[in-house]
């Protein structure tokens, strides 16, 4: 995958943790996933089709989600309450939504879904067309996990 | 959370607000912060269809409406409700911030965008500056100040 396509996600997630949970958010890990994604907690998916197709899985483990719902609600949430799902797709859609802004800045044109919990313990897994990449984001309050599938879109880019 | 001056409308009544948002704690968040500007929420919706009615239902001062939602998008929904009131004040609130979707919004009637995440003081000017002179700032009373 490009690092065109992953820069504005990494950028777009240190932004918005920093703001929304005001702290800073070391990037740790980065992976290629080449087996099935296992959900590690609250997993929210947002699929986006045009230019650039594919889906971010945005995945917080359970306790880290609880707390980071309880931070910004300003209330002890417990880790299976409806808010820290509402939570995860929040952030999700900010941090996906803020990257999805950079990328069409850069000229790419395509339409974002809203964000969907993902039940699965196990997603799809990457394909020589479509790789994987998992990016660990250190926070105060835990570990967030984005899970990148995209690819171009290769009728569009040749119609273009 | 920061303090702001107390907005309120011109009668002296606070501002209503309608809040659209297909996530409950995004409604909630937005919420929280008009509330601590002084406004009433009148009315809250999950999508584009029920944003309608409920504007329809309340008839608030002002509309804070996301974009991406199921059903009815955003963009949308503030097409159908200025088409029926031409007078409506609607601020899109999303996280997708792009040039086309602004320009989209503001063609159908929209009259600004806050992106996501929402920060208080962007949001507090941006009413404001929307309410015009149908709002001011509270005075404080003798026992307030």
């Amino acid at each position: 995958m490009k690092i065109e396509l992953i820069q504005p996600f990494i950028n777009a997630a240190d932004a918005v943790l920093a703001e929304t949970l005001q702290c800073a958010a070391r990037m740790g890990d980065v992976t290629m996933d080449e087996e099935a994604y296992r959900r590690k907690g609250i997993a929210s998916m947002v699929t986006i089709k045009g230019d650039i197709e594919g889906r971010i899985i945005f995945d917080i483990d359970t306790p880290t989600a609880a707390r980071v719902a309880s931070y910004l609600t300003g209330s002890p949430v417990p880790e299976s309450d409806e808010v820290a799902r509402e939570t995860v797709c929040e952030l999700a859609n900010m941090v996906i939504g803020s990257a999805i802004t950079a990328l069409n800045d850069q000229g790419f044109k395509f339409k974002i879904y809203p964000p969907v919990i993902h039940a699965d313990e196990l997603g799809e897994k990457s394909s020589e067309d479509q790789e994987s990449l998992v990016m660990c984001f250190d926070t105060g309050s835990g570990n967030i996990f984005m899970n990148i599938a995209m690819r171009y879109n290769r009728k569009r880019r040749t119609d273009n | 959370m920061e303090t702001f001056p107390i907005l309120i409308r011109k009668d002296g009544m606070p501002i209503r607000y309608l809040v659209v948002d297909d996530s409950v704690f995004a409604r909630k968040n937005v919420a929280k912060m008009v509330e601590a500007f002084g406004g009433e929420i009148v009315g809250e919706a999950g999508d584009g269809c029920t944003a309608i009615t409920e504007y329809d239902r309340t008839t608030p001062d002002m509309v804070l409406m996301d974009i991406t939602m199921p059903q009815m998008e955003g963009i949308e929904a503030a097409e159908r409700i200025v088409r029926s009131h031409p007078n409506a004040r609607i601020v899109m609130v999303s996280s997708v911030g792009y040039q086309e979707n602004i320009v989209a919004a503001l063609q159908k009637g929209a009259r600004h965008f806050v992106q996501k995440p929402v920060k208080s003081e962007i949001l507090y000017e941006v009413i404001k500056y929307v309410m015009g002179d149908d709002a001011a700032v509270a005075t404080p009373t003798a026992q307030e100040s």
